[in-house]
């Protein structure tokens, strides 16, 4: 079947199997593999992607979901300023990537937790917000310690920003 | 000065942007994708493979035993592992043979129209009927390996003994379950070079394995070279030669490059596990606490094939009584083989399983005893001039006094305890309960293993006139990156030798054609050994170089150049001096260096729903000197939440002798709700043999979680367990129908 859907920014048309993953689309025929498979059962997050608006696992997502709809991958993010950079700068500087195959679909959830426009209202302490956020995300080097201190100091930097302006 | 600091990691933003790229991501011309038919029976002799008549067979490329060019061998150990099966099968999923297609889903489809038609037998399921051994799998007894240890004399000791106490252990298998699948993209150059680019630990490992399989002496006409790899902990440190023996059969066969990716659920069902197993200890024990004698008797499953697994109990063996003195030690150690996929490693190495057994063991003493658990670590723990169970005398490198006070005081252990031992168990608030672990890890390869290895590593200079100093360095070894940070702190070793910045160093990634042997990444070895011949390897090639202190060490170095064409240093491991060991009476210095740690986990157990919460896990760890503290930090959060999960959460359900539960959503491994916070204290006893005094890291932290997690639960619950994993379901089973003391006070 032929869809229509954006990827950061950038329109395509495809002809492709109804249920072919959006995680297949993405990384053999866009050729965008940021985007990780760690378990095709939608428990371990390394998938994760933004579809309009909501973080989902893209190993569940198939193709006739996805006609019309705007995504927002690891190369997205890593291309945009602003938020999207601090974390990105947080997350290098904190640890959080030790083999790093489940570190991107961490920035997305972390990414898709400091667009919830909330975390970045004040400096406190939002570690356990941030625990709950990235539950969805499995990691086996970490320990997730440092993935959390990575996210977090970029809500603080984000709401220091705010308070400034 | 670059060691001691919090660098970022060289691989920092390539791995948070998702450019960094793993074998999954990489793509060939013409490549096709493959797969392995296995076998469906537990045990049995294959009759014939059927491929089916109603399935169009076209550009489908079949490898079969017989289309191996050289040995149908794994080589590892003992040449017992075939690449394919060729007519018995010795365990579920075992290979039989490859298929390869330019189309997944027609690969899929192939795969589901191969048959493996053959005559089931009954196989040996586990130790028991292993050790009978009616049915012969591996020589006429079934052990792969046994190991004695005898010092003092056991018999007399318990036969003047009055207090003296037994107690049986179970540890069940894990899953690594490293985020990246096993993965291989094979090919054949055009100069016949066999080539595999994959996810791997010991690149030098699989290129032994493929000359063997290809029938090929030259070293050269095999390469290996590693992808960025998603993680490993032992689980691609023997595992990737299979891999890449069916990826390369596949190559050769259809004359194209050949991705063969497993998917999760495959990878969990027919790859190595950590050995399950029974250990008991019995102790005899003086009044105040002290360790008299014991005697210890371990046996794990190894599964069909040899593999690592005499290796294995050795690590396990000599970890039996880590942290602690005594003069009367007997240990039989034995791993057998069952039909089931076999075993292999995974971090810790059988440590994980006796330092489970002792630690619960002298929990139930100190109670026998009366005294707490902490004071008879106090009575019986290692202290410089006191000798191991080998003989082996310990000097200043000794730390457990420090790691378990320093852990016992940022916990607040003792009045917890004490406060928890007292506490009535009521229906209405959690019963709360906090156990303690203290354990040793010898670093590096038993005995005469590193000089027998002798690894080697490389340092070599050149003119970088786009750098500052206009000289610029690459170090390069085999010692693969798979999370714990070698690159950056290689780079951070060689930077400081030889006075360059750190962006003036490049960490080559392994590949057989370019890097020299420096043993494979295992063993807790990576920094203290190999570290230690990078630093010692650049120390060598800046003193040759820099011999005019009025010259710029890029002036320097373009003279060196200019005579010597080169300029590089390979440092070979030299054993240190006075290092002997025992192999067949297991006596000497099993290791040139141990680290130490204490782990104290806190647990809250919810009397309506019986869930065990973890509250707090604190642990205090030796590792010499940490060249990065955030990554030293990293491996001990990591390693000590893997320890949580095989306490805790993960159960390996087996069926037919393999792993039923082969989904993430039905084996469970901590998210960041499960596990708090790991608080690390890093104690620093430098020790001289390693580079800037570093010890090993890699797999300690995962050796002592799971006693101090098991110990918190009976103190919480007032049950003894003496089982892993210990999970939800399995204390509710035990505590439902049963009468819970709830005036507390009895641990």
């Amino acid at each position: 079947m032929k869809i229509k859907f954006r990827v950061n920014g950038v329109d395509f048309e495809k002809d492709v199997r109804p249920l072919r993953r959006l995680l297949d689309i993405l990384r053999i025929d866009l050729g965008l593999v940021g985007t990780k498979e760690g378990c095709a059962e939608g428990e371990c997050g390394a998938c994760s992607v933004i579809v309009d608006g909501d973080l989902v696992c893209s190993c569940l997502i198939p193709a006739v979901q996805i006609d019309g709809a705007d995504i927002k991958t690891i190369e997205g993010i890593a291309a945009e300023k602003g938020i999207a950079a601090d974390l990105l700068t947080c997350m290098a500087d904190s640890g959080a990537a030790q083999c790093g195959i489940c570190t991107p679909g961490f920035v997305m959830a972390g990414m898709d937790w400091l667009n919830r426009g909330s975390a970045c209202d004040d400096v406190r302490d939002r570690r356990d917000e941030v625990r709950r956020a990235v539950a969805g995300n499995l990691c086996r080097c970490t320990g997730y310690v440092k993935i959390i201190d990575g996210i977090a100091a970029a809500a603080a930097k984000c709401a220091a920003r705010k308070r400034a302006d | 000065m670059n060691v001691g600091q919090r660098v970022r990691r060289t691989d920092a933003v390539a791995k948070t942007t998702g450019a960094a790229r793993y074998v999954d991501d990489l793509s060939r011309d013409g490549m096709l994708y493959g797969a392995c038919v296995r076998s469906p029976v537990q045990r049995g002799r294959i009759l014939r493979i059927e491929f089916a008549d109603d399935f169009d067979w076209r550009g489908i490329t079949i490898v079969r035993a017989s289309d191996i060019p050289g040995e149908n061998v794994v080589k590892l150990l003992i040449d017992d592992q075939p690449v394919l099966a060729e007519r018995e099968l010795r365990h579920l999923h075992e290979p039989v043979c490859l298929l390869a297609a330019e189309d997944p889903y027609r690969l899929d489809a192939a795969v589901k129209k191969t048959k493996v038609v053959c005559e089931e037998k009954t196989p040996v399921h586990d130790i028991d009927a292993s050790l009978a051994a009616r049915t012969k799998i591996h020589g006429d007894d079934n052990i792969f390996k046994e190991i004695h240890i005898d010092k003092g004399n056991v018999a007399a000791v318990f036969a003047d003994s009055r207090m003296t106490i037994e107690e049986t252990f179970e540890v069940g298998p894990q899953e690594q379950l490293y985020i990246e699948p096993q993965g291989m993209l094979a090919e054949i150059t055009d100069d016949g070079v066999v080539t595999v680019t994959g996810s791997l630990q010991c690149p030098y490992y699989v290129h032994r394995a493929l000359k063997a399989v290809f029938g090929i002496d030259d070293d050269k006409k095999v390469r290996v070279i590693q992808a960025e790899t998603g993680g490993g902990f032992g689980g691609k440190e023997e595992y990737p030669s299979l891999i890449a023996a069916h990826a390369a059969l596949l190559a050769l066969k259809s004359g194209r490059p050949v991705k063969m990716i497993y998917d999760r659920a495959e990878d969990m069902a027919a790859t190595t596990k950590r050995h399950p197993g029974e250990l008991v200890y019995r102790g005899a024990f003086a009044k105040d606490g002290e360790l008299l004698a014991v005697d210890i008797d371990i046996c794990l499953d190894g599964g069909a094939y040899c593999t690592l697994s005499p290796v294995v109990l050795s690590r396990c063996v000599l970890h039996a009584l880590s942290a602690y003195r005594c003069a009367n030690v007997k240990i039989r150690g034995r791993v057998v083989a069952t039909h089931s996929p076999p075993n292999g490693a995974f971090r810790g190495f059988g440590a994980p399983q006796s330092i489970f057994a002792c630690e619960l063991f002298l929990d139930l003493a100190a109670r026998e005893l009366g005294i707490s658990p902490i004071e008879i670590r106090r009575r019986n723990h290692l202290l410089p001039g006191d000798s191991t169970t080998t003989g082996q005398i310990l000097d200043v490198g000794v730390s457990a006094q420090e790691v378990l006070e320093k852990a016992a005081a940022a916990a607040d252990y003792e009045k917890k305890w004490n406060a928890y031992r007292n506490a009535p168990r009521l229906p209405d608030r959690p019963w709360r309960g906090i156990g303690l672990s203290l354990f040793a890890h010898g670093n590096g390869f038993t005995g005469s293993g590193e000089k027998k290895l002798a690894g080697r590593a490389t340092v070599r200079l050149s003119l970088r006139p786009d750098l500052p100093t206009g000289v610029g360095a690459v170090v390069l070894s085999s010692s693969a990156e798979i999370g714990q940070g070698v690159r950056t702190i290689f780079a951070q070793i060689a930077a400081d030798a030889l006075g360059l910045p750190l962006a003036a160093i490049d960490v080559l990634s392994p590949d057989t054609a370019e890097v020299p042997d420096s043993g494979p990444t295992v063993a807790s070895r990576t920094c203290m050994i190999v570290g230690g011949l990078v630093e010692k390897a650049a120390r060598s090639i800046v003193k040759a170089v820099r011999i005019d202190p009025e010259s710029s060490f890029f002036e320097s170095l373009a003279d060196y150049i200019q005579k010597h064409g080169v300029a590089e240093a390979t440092e070979t491991y030299v054993s240190p001096k006075n290092v002997e060991w025992d192999e067949d009476t297991y006596r000497g210095a099993a290791y040139p260096a141990f680290g130490w740690a204490c782990d104290i986990v806190e647990v809250e157990v919810d009397p309506r729903t019986l869930e065990a919460k973890i509250v707090d896990v604190v642990t205090c760890q030796d590792v010499g000197r940490a060249i990065h503290p955030l990554i030293v930090e990293g491996q001990i959060e990591g390693g000590t939440v893997q320890a949580l999960g095989y306490a805790a959460f993960e159960e390996v359900v087996i069926q037919d002798g393999a792993m039923f539960n082969n989904r993430l959503s039905q084996y469970i491994i901590p998210t960041a709700v499960d596990v708090p916070d790991v608080r690390v204290i890093l104690h620093e006893n430098a020790y001289a043999g390693g580079p800037f005094g570093a010890k090993g890291i890699g797999e300690m932290p995962i050796d002592g979680g799971a006693p101090a997690y098991v110990a918190a639960v009976c103190q919480a619950t007032g049950f003894d367990f003496r089982e892993l994993p210990l999970t939800p379901e399995r204390i509710a089973e035990r505590l439902v129908g049963n009468v819970v003391d709830t005036r507390g006070g009895d641990r």
